[in-house]
């Protein structure tokens, strides 16, 4: 009796434990950050949550602080993105040939993707420190002047794409190198009849063929380097002042340092939206190539 | 043209050298710093010859009680992991076999939705039921790192497996219970080797989720290293000494089982 119930409901039994958790700790959390967007609260138990309607919509689209927290993340996201997918590509093209020690490299390129970001963070200040850290040595060593790094308002975002980018070039680049593993033989064999120099083929052969393969790998880094969290609140909390604070921090400041719970959700369903928006943007644009290629 | 080959080879070989030098200059500056004195640290000039000095490992154990933060890292990510599996891999299985796209695709989400979405209400919920600083917080908590990582790594696993299997234990007279727990689960080893070395890792790795729910009782490693700046004046070797505390139980998994987390991390790019 209960072996042929369950032999027909299988589907389900099977599925109900992680769709429960899905609901409870997903959906649930969610609707409730939804709804949250349209009340006020700080999180104290004397005054209930009041509801506002729109208004933290219309307070965070009048917040300078919002608008430069976005112009930050879309700064640091897209430098960082638009450097690891030139040197993802090229360091995969470097490697991608018989030399000794090929194992001992892919392995050393593994590391700063899993090693713990914000023990990593705290690494790279002492790196960046400016009276003690190696990189003003070596200015100096050079004949030119010491820089700020993390400290200065200018230089602090740049600084933060230069881990960022240390840490995730290693993916894109293992991404693509997997790709030049399955490539057809046959377009280099016609173009070595046709007597097309190295470059000519990396240009019209290569890069056109790897193209699906390095839009799923910038899609990829473009859903997680938008929410760039540790490495920025480990190394600079969004600082110096509000320079290095994108929407990611700048939710986090409002919801846990400032207990402002309803303006901290319109925000982070703004945030979404946008995550949401790119991530579909970028999948039209891949399903298109390989639609013509 | 023989010559320009040797001379082509030779520059490659430099680039990847040179490469590779700078990706793990992070590793070394670490590892040196760990080992090395405040005073040696503050006087640049000497950085590559000094005199090691173990103090700063002893400093982290004893000063800053890193074994405690050691121990509820691993009861956090070990147990994290063992309920993603528990709840991930039957999932994993019903949406393979019966494509249950719809749920594969909302545990995806976990990964788009910004993580700050999901820990507003966490808090608040976990506070008002006084599970801020348990570990039942951050296992829940750390499930929403390691069980999409279960369940589309698995999806692809059972996707490949040959349902021939499937259909030689049926014929056997096995229940599909039977089927999944005793000839499909025993076969998967390699898939769920990679699945929970990644949710160890992302769980071991996790700051943003811990640093709010965590407390004084249930602090892990990320968030022990993090407190190091809220000194007046940061100890560098200890700091340093403890992130090479933090990261090597990491890059020893990451060296042995190379294949495994490149596999993992791949995992994405596959279904993208």
């Amino acid at each position: 009796m209960l072996a042929s119930w369950m032999e027909k409901r299988f589907k389900w039994i099977v599925t109900l434990p992680a769709l429960l958790f899905v609901l409870v700790m997903m959906a649930f959390p969610i609707a409730y950050t939804l709804r949250l967007s349209f009340f006020e609260w700080s999180m104290s138990a004397a005054s209930p949550p009041k509801w506002v309607g729109l208004d933290n919509y219309i307070a965070l689209f009048k917040d300078g602080r919002f608008w430069h927290a976005l112009g930050a993340t879309a700064y640091f996201s897209f430098g960082a993105l638009a450097a690891e997918t030139v040197l993802g590509v090229a360091i995969a093209l470097l490697l991608h040939r018989e030399f000794r020690g090929r194992g001992l490299a892919k392995t050393i390129f593994l590391l700063p993707m899993v090693a713990t970001p914000v023990a990593m963070g705290l690494v790279w200040v002492l790196i960046y420190e400016p009276t003690n850290g190696i990189f003003n040595a070596l200015l100096q060593a050079i004949g030119l002047k010491p820089l700020h790094w993390l400290g200065s308002i200018g230089q602090v975002i740049p600084s933060l794409m230069v881990i960022d980018i240390w840490q995730w070039t290693p993916m894109i680049c293992l991404i693509v190198m997997a790709g030049l593993t399955t490539l057809p033989q046959e377009p280099y064999e016609s173009a070595d009849v046709d007597g097309a120099s190295r470059l000519q083929k990396l240009w019209y052969i290569t890069l056109p063929l790897l193209r699906p393969t390095i839009l799923t790998a910038v899609m990829l880094r473009l859903i997680d380097v938008i929410k760039t969290f540790d490495i920025i609140y480990a190394t600079t909390q969004g600082g110096p002042g509000t320079a290095s604070e994108t929407l990611n921090i700048y939710g986090y400041v409002l919801a846990f340092q400032y207990f402002k719970l309803g303006l901290a959700s319109s925000l982070l369903v703004v945030f979404f939206l946008l995550v949401m928006g790119l991530t579909l943007a970028l999948i039209v644009v891949r399903r298109n190539t390989e639609v013509s290629s | 043209m023989k010559k320009r080959n040797a001379f082509a080879r030779l520059l490659s070989n430099t680039a990847t050298w040179l490469v590779l030098f700078v990706f793990s200059f992070p590793f070394i500056w670490m590892v040196m710093a760990s080992f090395k004195t405040q005073v040696q640290i503050q006087s640049p000039g000497n950085f590559f010859w000094f005199r090691p000095t173990g103090r700063n490992y002893a400093e982290v154990f004893n000063q800053y009680h890193f074994f405690k933060y050691m121990i509820n890292s691993f009861i956090v990510a070990i147990g994290s992991t063992l309920a993603s599996l528990l709840l991930g891999l039957p999932a994993a299985y019903g949406i393979a076999r019966y494509r249950l796209n719809g749920l594969g695709l909302t545990i995806l989400a976990a990964r788009i939705i910004p993580g700050i979405s999901f820990l507003i209400p966490w808090f608040i919920i976990f506070n008002s039921l006084g599970l801020v600083d348990t570990y039942t917080a951050l296992i829940l908590s750390h499930m929403l790192v390691g069980l999409p990582f279960v369940i589309w790594i698995m999806i692809s696993y059972f996707e490949a497996l040959p349902h021939e299997i499937e259909e030689a234990g049926a014929i056997d007279g096995c229940g599909k219970m039977k089927v999944f727990l005793r000839i499909v689960l025993p076969i998967s080893g390699p898939g769920v080797m990679t699945a929970s070395l990644m949710s160890i890792i992302f769980s071991w790795n996790n700051f943003m989720f811990s640093i709010i729910l965590a407390g004084e009782k249930t602090k892990t490693l990320p968030i022990a290293i993090f407190n190091f700046l809220s000194y007046s004046e940061v100890n560098w070797g200890g700091l340093m000494a403890a992130a090479c505390i933090i990261t090597l139980p990491v890059l020893v998994i990451a060296l042995a089982a190379q294949k495994f987390i490149i596999n993992g991390l791949a995992a994405g790019a596959v279904k993208g």
